[in-house]
């Protein structure tokens, strides 16, 4: 059997199941301040608050399994990404315990929400500057990196950065329509219009620098007559941008946030043929990146045993709270004790107010 | 300073940050788990209200334990290319079971423990509980195979460049050191929730509120820290043991130890002078050999001195030396906390001797400082080596320029410590508003002029909770 290919695979979903979850979450924490309500807000972060960890785990997951099965990856390009990872930790982490905090913040409940807004714009700017640097290649010699701490700065990187921060702003707004009702809703279907325009703006532009300076990634996608059906990755990606444009006013619920998810996996499916088969962009194949084959046996134990418990549980906790958000205190137990006196309070006189 | 000095500065603090958490988180999750469980087959409010009030601390406690460790999965690769380039084979895979089977399990779960209490009915929540409890310790388990691997490598071969190479999975995951790691890190943060529980509890007997509660909660973690508290010395002689024969000169830097010999004797106090080569201000234990007998089992056992290494393979031993003191103290101070707990439930005056509960409210914070020295003796203890006897930490470093590294340094140092704060403040304020009332029972008996100026009390548990907030 293949195995590094098998793994690629693999890390492939792991990313793709990352970029979704912790998208819409993300994309919650990005759209947070322009909500309108305060009661917007407690609701916007209760839809995600029994998942948020969850979600994240999936970049912890990323992180180790670049480790396991492809060492050369973990370390070239994390050195290569010092900054942007670094900012990137520190965004999550701010906006990773303005869950916690929030919840029991009375007088400085706006710090958490400037925490959790601007952690989760940084997070998705750094996640953005990354993904740039990856495309358009690091300096390694000897097998390591060599560039200096900045060069991960292009164009490129700025352009992916707009896009995911729109794609993210998409999913969240998508994930809104869909947990949630009434004015936060009529919020969301509203803010998903300009997100919408930014996502598919930058993913043509990326798409189409990338074909303009990247010579590799031209020779792919120009080449007669493979383009013939690389193509209709571009058309279905239009495609689903318009039905989603025309199901933000619809009375399906659900339907924003799966498509935005599809058009998420096609813009995906392109920078995979992009850069296949490479981990490190333009010096080595996930066949040269890969650990010893007794590494990968072991680890391969864990994909196909515990991988799929992981899957099961994590679909039963969405199932426990599936349906539309409701505002329920930290711990369960919000008619019995509400825990922070003045902020159901302030509530419910905000609910009078609307 | 060079980026060496400046990763290993931050990846020490950001480490020894994180391992706090865990350390409070594994207690307590097995502490909510039994209440859960209490709840479920007895339906008793008592333990329906410190269920809830413990699952409302683990939570904060929780959330900085995660977002805390997904900084350190990151560094190994930003800081110590070389270190992951060479152990990837060995780690990579401990790391991502550690995801899959522990991190998983605890994200799955969590939010069911916190919000869905209402929604599964008692017998899941107890289940999700444990579940929780489950993959803290398994994360426990694979993280402590890992660095006890670094401690005691075993079950692979090194090729030319430096690349380690699995050859036997089973005795690379039990490594020699693994089993004492383990059950010593695992006791040792049992105790330290078993100390939380109770300075929590004894503060709130001490004020007299919540008396019936808090009584159930400081009657459990009395018993616990009776049962651990000797048992953690008796595991960390045991540890120590087998550190002797794997890592002897880790050993001879916590003894202060120069000199091979036997019948070796047991510092109190010194001031290990690395340059001379010997102690200065020795204060001994006048037993002669006690550090013989204990590191030995025989009044006479040979222990290996520092010299018997180049001076270029020492660790820095005052580290390694006052560390090692501050966890011991620490120890027999906690053991004889136990202990006076036992004796007054004897006499039966457990639950109203003032001074003791102050001793417990004051005794909170030792298990951390314990585990943070415990974890210096071991990390410095084995130093110039990151995997010992292999791989030096001079070439596991990233190779990059010391301002990247500087200014991230900085920045943890701000960040973590305002997080700290902002945990102790709402953290303190959870713990003081403490569990939910009981029907029969009045908040805050003692403070009954606070009370008024909220609005009704009947069923304004809202009132009540802002009386004590002291961030209000
Ligand atoms: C509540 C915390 C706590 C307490 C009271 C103790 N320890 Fe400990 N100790 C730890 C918490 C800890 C720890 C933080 O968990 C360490 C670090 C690595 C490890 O596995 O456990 C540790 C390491 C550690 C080591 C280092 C082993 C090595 O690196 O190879 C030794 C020799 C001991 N301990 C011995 C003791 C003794 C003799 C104790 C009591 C008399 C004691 N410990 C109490
Ligand atoms: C798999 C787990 C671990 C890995 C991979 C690891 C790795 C490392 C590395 C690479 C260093 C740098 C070398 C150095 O600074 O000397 C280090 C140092 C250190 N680590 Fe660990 N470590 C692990 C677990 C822990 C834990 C759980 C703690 C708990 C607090 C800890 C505490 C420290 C400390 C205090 C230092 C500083 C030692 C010094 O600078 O002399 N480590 N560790
Ligand atoms: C004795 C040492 C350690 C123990 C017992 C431990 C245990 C834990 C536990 C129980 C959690 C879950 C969060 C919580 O309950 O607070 C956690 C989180 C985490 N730890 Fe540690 N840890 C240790 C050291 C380390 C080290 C040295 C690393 C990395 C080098 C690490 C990486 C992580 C990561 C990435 C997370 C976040 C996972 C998530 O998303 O839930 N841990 N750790």
């Amino acid at each position: 059997m293949d195995l590094p290919l098998l793994f690629a695979l693999v890390a492939a979903g792991a990313v793709a199941l990352y970029v979704i979850a912790d998208g819409f979450d993300l994309g919650i924490g990005i759209l947070f301040l322009i909500a309108p309500r305060d009661r917007d807000r407690d609701l916007m972060m209760q839809s995600v608050a029994p998942f948020w960890d969850g979600n994240e785990t999936w970049l912890v997951l990323g992180g180790a399994m670049l480790w396991a099965a492809f060492p050369m990856a973990y370390y070239v390009l994390l050195p290569a990404f010092y900054l942007p990872i670094m900012a990137m930790l520190f965004a999550l982490i701010l906006r990773g315990i303005s869950f916690e905090f929030r919840f029991q913040a009375t007088r400085l409940r706006r710090v958490w929400d400037f925490a959790f807004a601007g952690g989760s714009l940084v997070a998705a700017i750094c996640q953005g500057l990354i993904l740039g640097g990856f495309i358009q290649g690091v300096v390694v010699e000897n097998g390591r990196f060599a560039g200096g701490p900045f060069s991960f700065l292009s164009v490129l990187g700025l352009l992916c950065a707009a896009g995911i921060v729109g794609g993210y702003a998409l999913l969240g707004a998508g994930w809104l329509i869909w947990r949630t009702e009434g004015k936060t809703q009529l919020f969301a279907r509203e803010v998903a219009h300009s997100a919408l325009l930014l996502a598919i703006g930058m993913m043509a532009v990326v798409s189409a620098w990338t074909a303009l300076t990247e010579p590799r990634v031209a020779a792919r996608w120009f080449a007669w007559p493979a383009n013939l059906w690389l193509d209709l990755f571009p058309l279905a990606a239009m495609g689903v941008a318009i039905l989603l444009w025309r199901s933000l006013w619809d009375h399906h619920d659900r339907r924003p946030f799966l498509l935005a998810v599809v058009l998420f996996l096609l813009g995906y499916a392109g920078l995979i043929i992009s850069i296949w088969p490479d981990v490190v962009p333009y010096h080595a194949s996930i066949w040269q990146a890969a650990a010893d084959v007794e590494t990968l046996k072991f680890a391969l134990l864990g994909i196909v045993v515990v991988l799929p418990l992981v899957l099961a549980y994590t679909a039963h906790a969405y199932r426990v709270f599936r349906g539309k958000t409701v505002l329920d205190a930290h711990g369960a137990d919000a008619e019995a004790y509400g825990h922070a006196g003045r902020r159901t309070a302030a509530l419910s006189t905000d609910l009078h107010l609307s | 300073m060079d980026a060496l000095v400046l990763s290993r500065i931050q990846f020490a603090f950001t480490v020894g940050f994180h391992i706090l958490w865990p350390a409070f988180t594994i207690g307590i999750a097995s502490f909510v788990a039994f209440l859960s469980f209490l709840t479920w087959r007895t339906g008793d409010p008592v333990y329906r209200a410190l269920m809830r009030f413990w699952i409302r601390i683990f939570a904060l406690g929780f959330g900085m334990g995660v977002i805390t460790g997904i900084v350190l999965g990151y560094q190994i690769g930003t800081n110590w290319s070389g270190f992951s380039r060479s152990v990837s084979n060995v780690l990579g895979p401990f790391f991502m079971y550690e995801v899959l089977s522990a991190f998983f399990l605890e994200a799955g779960f969590i939010g069911i423990v916190l919000f869905g209490e209402r929604r599964v009915g008692p017998g899941l929540h107890f289940f999700a509980c444990l579940m929780v409890a489950c993959g803290t310790l398994i994360s426990a388990g694979w993280i402590l195979a890992s660095n006890s691997w670094m401690q005691t490598p075993a079950g692979h071969v090194v090729d030319a460049d430096g690349v380690f190479h699995v050859t036997d999975w089973a005795s690379a995951f039990f490594n020699p050191s693994y089993p004492y790691r383990l059950i010593h890190m695992v006791c040792a943060s049992y105790l330290t929730g078993s100390f939380v529980v109770a300075g929590v509890s004894a503060w709130h007997l001490w004020r007299g509120t919540h008396v019936k509660a808090s009584r159930v909660a400081f009657s459990m973690a009395m018993w616990a820290s009776l049962l651990l508290a000797p048992l953690q010395a008796l595991l960390g002689d045991a540890h120590g043991r087998n550190t002797l024969v794997h890592q002897p000169t880790k050993v001879a830097a916590m003894e202060g130890l120069w000199d091979t010999g036997r019948a070796v004797p047991s510092l109190i106090f010194a001031w290990p002078d690395m340059t001379q080569e010997r102690n200065l201000y020795a204060i001994e234990v006048p037993i002669k050999g006690f550090a013989s007998l204990y590191l030995t089992h025989s009044w006479t056992g040979e222990v290996q001195g520092l010299k018997a290494v180049p001076a270029a393979d020492r660790p820095y031993v005052p580290f390694v030396f006052f560390a090692f003191r501050i966890m011991v103290g620490i120890a027999l101070l906690l053991i004889a906390l136990a202990f006076t707990g036992a004796v007054l439930r004897w006499r039966g005056r457990l639950f109203t001797t003032r001074w003791f509960q102050l001793a417990c409210v004051a005794a909170m914070p030792l298990g951390f400082v314990a585990i943070i020295a415990g974890w210096t003796v071991t990390e410095t203890g084995r130093q110039p080596f990151v995997v010992y006897g292999h791989l030096r930490t001079a070439d596991a470093v990233t190779v990059q320029p010391a301002g990247a590294v500087l200014s991230s340094l900085i920045l943890f140092f701000v960040v973590y410590n305002l997080l700290l704060l902002a945990f102790f403040w709402y953290g303190a304020r959870v713990a003081m508003r403490g569990p939910e009332p009981l029907s029969d029972e009045t908040p805050n008996a003692v403070r009954p002029g606070l009370e008024q100026a909220g609005p009704a009390l009947a069923g304004g548990a809202p009132a009540y909770s802002r009386s004590l907030a002291p961030g209000e």
